[in-house]
C-alpha cells in the first residue's frame, strides 16, 4: 500500500470520526447538562439513551427538504455545507499524534486559522441568504463577532509561535517536551480560549443565535438537512477548537509512555469538550456591543503584552543559548 | 409625590363639594365603603385633576353597561358608566369616580392629559363597551381583534358560541384577517426614515421565545437600536370578565385561577374578598391564616418562575432549571393540601374547600428549612454574576413619579424606592398579625426589579414560618349562610338545610346587590375584582384589574434607545403573564 493510498484511508477515518463524535456530542451534551441542571437528559433510547443520535439523525434525515420561497436559493444551500468543508479541513492539520496525522505542513497553524476564517463566510451567507429579519440581524452579529474575534485569536497564537520558532503543529507539539505553553503562554491560552468559544459561536457567546433574542439568529429559516449541518458545523467547530487547545497549549499527544500519544490526546481534547459544555452551562450571555468592547479594550491589549513579553524572552533566551 | 396631604377619606368628599359644590356630584353608596361619586362628563377632567394630588394613581379604568341593571334607584341615568378608580398610597385610600355615557352621543374626554395610562384603559372601554373618549388620540380596539364586529362587554353581546353562528373559517376569510394584523408604521405615527436611515420594522413576538407567552411588540429599529416601540396584546384574551357574568358566584373561583396563573390561589383570594365583602362575610382565623399561607407558597412559586426565566432570558441556561425543580417541591405541598398543582381553585366563598391534611406542617417545614440554602446558591449563581450585572444595571430605568404615573405596582413599583406594600400599609385578610419586611431597591432598572422580588421570596418564606408556628384551631369555613358551599355539618339535617344545600350548590348563592371590590398585593402587584351585583347568582358585571396590563402599557417609555438584548432584559424583569394582561 503506498503512502499516498494509507493518507487517504487515514483521512476519511479522520472525517468519519470527527463526524461520528460531532453526533455523539449531541447526545453527550444533553446528558452532561442534565446531570449538571439536576434532570435526566435523553434517557430512552438504548444503554443511557445513546440510540438518541440516531433518532435524531433519522429525524433530520427525513424531514422535508424545504428552502423558503424567498430566500436566495443557491447561497441558502451553500451555506451550511461551506461551514462544514471548512470545519472538516481544519481537521487536517491536527496531529492526533506522533504518527497520526494526515498533513503536517510548515504553515499549519495558518491553515488553521484561514479554516476557521471561513466558517464567518457561511454564518454570514446563511443569514444573508434567508431573507429574515432575524436572520439578518444574526448575519450581522456574527458578521461583527467573528472578525474581530479572528484578530485576537490569531495574535493570542503568536507567542506559542515565537516560543516553536514554527507554524507547523507537529513541531509546537514537540517543542512542548520540556513544559507545556500552557504556563509559559497563559495570557495566551486565556485570549485564545475566549476567542474560541466566540469563533465557534457557542454560550455564552452564541450572539449570531442567540435564542432569547432572535429566535434562532442566522438560522432561523433552515430544517432538516440544512439545519443539521449548521448543527454539525457548530460541534466540529467545538471539537477543533478543543483539539487546538491541546496541541498548541497542553502538549498534545505528548503524555507518560505507557500509553499511546493517541490516548492522552483523546484525553486532553475531552476535557476541554466538556469545559466548553458547562460554561455553556454557567455564564450568561453579554450585549453584542459589550462583547465587542470586552475584545477590543481588553482582549486585544492583553494580546499585545503577551507579544512583547513572550518576545523579550525568547530574545533573552537566544541569547543564552 | 405619593399623596400631596394626607386627606382622610371623609373630607376629600367635603372638600369636592367645597370646591365644585354638591350639587354637581350624586354619592353612590357601596358596600367596601369607598367613596364613590357619580360625576358630569363635562366637569369630569376638573375633577380629576383636582383629586390627582390626593389621589396620585390612575389605579383602573373600566366600562359598565348600565342598561339592564334593576337596583339603581338614586343614581344618575346612563346607558354606560365609566369608573375611574384612584389611589392613594400614603396614606392607602381609593375614591371612584363615575360619569354616566348616554347613547347614542354621549362622550367622555380623555384622561391622558392628567394620566398617561388612560389610554390603554380607555382603549380597553372603548373596545368592550364602545365608549367614546373624545380627544383620545389613538380610539383603536386592543384586546379584540381589529376586525370583531360589536362591543363584547355589552350586554347584547352573545356570550357563548351556541348563541351565534357557528363558526368557519373561509380563504377569504382568513386572508381578510392576517392582512388586518399586518403592522402599519404610519398608523403608529412612525417614520420608515430618517434623514440618514431607513428603519427596519421588526415583529417581536406574538411567538418570541422571550415574550411569555403571546405578546407582540413592534419594534422600530435603526440597526440593533430600538427608536420606538408599539407593543400589541389581545391575543390571550378569553373573555374572562364576560364569563363571569355568566358564572356563579361560586363557579366562577376557577376562572380567576388562570388569569394569573402563575399565582394559583392568589386570584382566588382577590376574588373572594371582593364576594365576601359584598356578602358581609367574616373569614374565621384558621381560614385566615391557611389563605395567607397558601397564597405566600403561590408568591414563591410565581417569583421562582420569575427568577429562573430572567436568568434565561439573559442566556443563563441552569438557574431555570433548580428554580424549576424547587418549585415542583412546592408544588409538592400545594398538591397534597389542596389536590391540584397550579390552579388548586381552592378558596371558597367563606373560607378554603377543606382543612389541611395531617402531616401538612412537616412538608410546609421541610421545604421552608430547605429553600434559604438554595436562595443563597441562585445569588451567586445569577444575581451576583457580573455577566448578568452589565446586562441589567442601569437598563430600563423608570423613577418613583414615572411608576406611579403609568399605575405600575408591586415589585416593579419598589425596586423605585417606593416603600408600598398592600399587606402591610392595609392588611387585608389577616396580614396584620405578622411580620415582615417590605423589600425596596432604589434605582427601579432591571436590576432592582428582580433584587427585590428575590428578597421577597426570604420574606414570604418568613410569613410562611408564622402560619406553620401559629395556626389556629377552629373553623376553615364561616357559619354565614352564603358561604358556599355550606359546612357539611350544617347540611342535610332537614328540609330546610336539605333545600338550603341543593339551591346553593345547583344555583349558586344569591349575593345582595351592591359593588365592593378588594385589593390585594398579588404576585405581581395589586390585583382586585371590582363585582357588581344586581341581587342575582351571577355578577352583573366583573372587573378584573391586573398589574401586568400597566406594566406592558410602559414598555416603549423604558425601551427606547436601548437595543434588542435589553428591550429582551426588561421584558424578562418586569414579569408579566400575558393571561394576566389579556384576561
Amino acid at each position: 500500500m503506498s503512502e499516498t493510498t494509507a493518507t487517504i484511508i487515514f483521512a476519511l477515518v479522520v472525517l468519519l470520526g470527527a463526524v461520528s463524535a460531532a453526533a455523539v456530542l449531541t447526545w453527550f451534551e444533553r446528558r452532561l447538562l442534565g446531570i449538571w441542571q439536576d434532570r435526566y437528559g435523553p434517557n430512552r433510547l438504548g444503554p443511557l439513551g445513546i440510540f438518541q443520535v440516531l433518532a435524531d439523525m433519522l429525524k433530520l434525515l427525513t424531514k422535508h427538504d424545504w428552502v423558503p420561497p424567498f430566500s436566495d436559493r443557491v447561497v441558502f444551500v451553500f451555506a451550511p455545507t461551506a461551514l462544514v468543508v471548512a470545519m472538516m479541513m481544519g481537521f487536517a492539520v491536527v496531529p492526533f499524534s506522533e504518527t497520526l496525522y494526515i498533513i503536517d505542513i510548515d504553515i499549519g497553524l495558518l491553515f488553521f486559522l484561514g479554516m476557521t476564517s471561513l466558517a464567518v463566510y457561511a454564518v454570514l451567507l446563511g443569514g444573508l441568504a434567508s431573507n429574515n429579519k432575524y436572520a439578518l440581524l444574526g448575519g450581522l452579529r456574527s458578521a461583527a463577532q467573528m472578525v474581530s474575534y479572528e484578530v485576537f485569536m490569531g495574535l493570542s497564537l503568536m507567542g506559542v509561535v515565537m516560543l516553536t520558532g514554527s507554524f507547523s503543529l507537529q513541531a509546537i507539539v514537540l517543542a512542548q517536551v520540556d513544559g507545556w505553553y500552557c504556563f509559559s503562554q497563559i495570557l495566551g491560552l486565556y485570549v485564545f480560549l475566549i476567542a474560541g468559544i466566540a469563533e465557534s459561536h457557542r454560550l455564552p457567546f452564541d450572539l449570531p443565535e442567540a435564542e432569547h433574542e432572535l429566535t434562532a439568529g442566522f438560522h432561523t429559516e433552515y430544517s432538516g438537512m440544512k439545519f443539521a449541518m449548521f448543527m454539525l458545523g457548530e460541534y466540529l467547530g467545538l471539537i477543533l477548537i478543543s483539539c487546538m487547545i491541546t496541541t498548541l497549549f497542553f502538549g498534545g499527544w505528548l503524555g507518560p509512555d505507557w500509553l499511546p500519544g493517541l490516548f492522552w490526546f483523546s484525553l486532553k481534547t475531552f476535557f476541554f469538550i466538556c469545559f466548553f459544555i458547562l460554561l455553556r452551562a454557567a455564564i450568561p450571555r453579554p450585549r453584542y456591543d459589550q462583547l465587542m468592547s470586552l475584545g477590543w479594550k481588553v482582549l486585544l491589549p492583553i494580546t499585545l503584552l503577551n507579544l512583547v513579553i513572550t518576545g523579550a524572552l525568547a530574545l533573552s533566551l537566544q541569547g543564552a543559548s | 409625590m405619593l399623596s400631596a396631604e394626607s386627606t382622610g377619606n371623609g373630607t376629600i368628599v367635603d372638600d369636592l363639594f367645597a370646591r365644585f359644590g354638591a350639587g354637581l356630584f350624586v354619592v353612590q353608596p357601596t358596600v367596601d365603603n369607598t367613596p364613590t361619586l357619580w360625576v358630569a362628563a363635562g366637569e369630569l377632567l376638573e375633577v380629576l385633576s383636582f383629586l390627582k394630588p390626593h389621589y396620585p394613581m390612575l389605579y383602573d379604568l373600566f366600562g359598565i353597561d348600565e342598561r339592564q341593571r334593576e337596583h339603581r334607584s338614586g343614581l344618575p341615568a346612563a346607558d354606560f358608566a365609566v369608573v375611574y378608580h384612584l389611589l392613594s398610597l400614603k396614606p392607602v385610600a381609593e375614591i371612584r369616580i363615575k360619569v354616566s355615557v348616554i347613547e347614542p352621543e354621549g362622550e367622555v374626554p380623555t384622561a391622558i392629559g392628567i394620566w398617561p395610562n388612560a389610554n390603554w384603559y380607555e382603549r380597553e372601554a372603548w373596545d368592550m363597551f364602545g365608549i367614546r373618549f373624545s380627544g383620545h388620540p389613538n380610539l383603536r380596539r386592543i384586546l379584540l381583534p381589529p376586525t370583531w364586529e360589536g362591543h363584547a362587554l355589552r350586554k347584547e353581546h352573545p356570550a357563548r358560541a351556541t348563541e351565534m353562528e357557528p363558526f368557519s373559517l373561509s380563504e377569504e376569510r382568513q386572508e381578510y384577517e392576517q392582512e388586518a394584523l399586518r403592522f402599519r408604521p404610519e398608523e403608529c405615527g412612525m417614520e420608515t426614515a430618517s434623514a440618514d436611515t431607513e428603519y427596519m420594522f421588526l415583529n417581536l413576538g406574538p411567538n418570541h421565545p422571550s415574550v411569555h407567552g403571546v405578546f407582540r411588540i413592534a419594534l422600530q429599529l435603526d440597526g440593533e437600536v430600538v427608536v420606538d416601540a408599539v407593543p400589541d396584546i389581545g391575543y390571550h384574551h378569553r373573555g374572562a370578565e364576560k364569563m363571569g357574568e355568566r358564572q356563579t358566584w361560586h363557579s366562577y373561583i376557577p376562572y380567576t385561577d388562570r388569569i394569573d396563573y402563575l399565582g394559583g390561589v392568589m386570584n382566588n383570594l382577590a376574588y373572594l374578598q371582593a364576594v365576601e365583602t359584598l356578602a358581609g362575610i367574616e373569614v374565621p382565623p384558621r381560614a385566615k391564616v391557611i389563605r395567607i399561607m397558601l397564597a405566600e407558597l403561590f408568591r414563591i412559586s410565581s417569583h421562582l418562575v420569575f427568577y429562573g426565566t430572567f436568568a434565561q432570558d439573559l442566556g443563563q441556561m441552569s438557574p431555570v432549571f433548580y428554580m424549576f425543580a424547587d418549585r415542583e417541591r412546592l408544588f409538592g405541598i400545594v398538591e397534597a393540601i389542596t389536590g391540584a398543582r397550579m390552579h388548586p381553585a381552592w378558596f371558597r366563598i367563606g373560607g378554603v374547600w377543606q382543612d389541611l391534611p395531617e402531616g401538612w406542617d412537616k412538608m410546609v417545614r421541610e421545604f421552608i428549612d430547605f429553600m434559604p440554602a438554595r436562595l443563597d446558591d441562585y445569588d451567586k449563581m445569577a444575581m451576583q454574576n457580573s455577566i448578568l450585572k452589565q446586562r441589567c444595571v442601569g437598563i430600563g430605568s423608570y423613577s418613583a413619579q414615572e411608576a406611579i404615573d403609568w399605575g405600575i405596582t408591586g415589585p416593579s413599583l419598589r425596586a423605585t424606592g417606593v416603600d408600598f406594600d398592600l399587606r402591610r400599609d392595609r392588611p387585608y385578610g389577616g396580614y396584620d398579625q405578622f411580620e415582615f419586611e417590605v423589600p425596596t431597591a432604589n434605582n427601579g432598572d432591571c436590576y432592582d426589579r428582580a433584587v427585590v422580588r428575590v428578597e421577597e421570596i426570604r420574606q414570604s418564606l418568613r410569613i410562611i414560618r408564622q402560619c406553620l408556628d401559629n395556626m389556629p384551631e377552629g373553623l376553615y369555613k364561616s357559619e354565614h349562610k352564603l358561604t358556599t358551599p355550606p359546612p357539611q355539618e350544617a347540611t342535610l339535617h332537614d328540609i330546610e338545610t336539605l333545600i338550603h344545600h341543593f339551591l346553593s350548590v345547583s344555583w349558586g348563592p344569591v349575593m345582595p346587590a351592591g359593588e365592593a371590590s378588594s385589593l390585594i398585593e398579588a404576585t405581581k402587584g395589586i390585583n382586585s375584582y371590582h363585582l357588581v351585583s344586581d341581587g342575582g347568582t351571577t355578577s352583573y358585571r366583573t372587573r378584573i384589574r391586573t398589574p401586568s396590563f400597566p406594566a406592558l402599557q410602559q414598555i416603549p417609555l423604558i425601551s427606547r434607545g436601548l437595543m434588542i438584548p435589553d428591550l429582551i432584559a426588561i421584558l424578562a424583569s418586569i414579569d408579566f403573564v400575558m393571561a394576566d394582561v389579556d384576561r
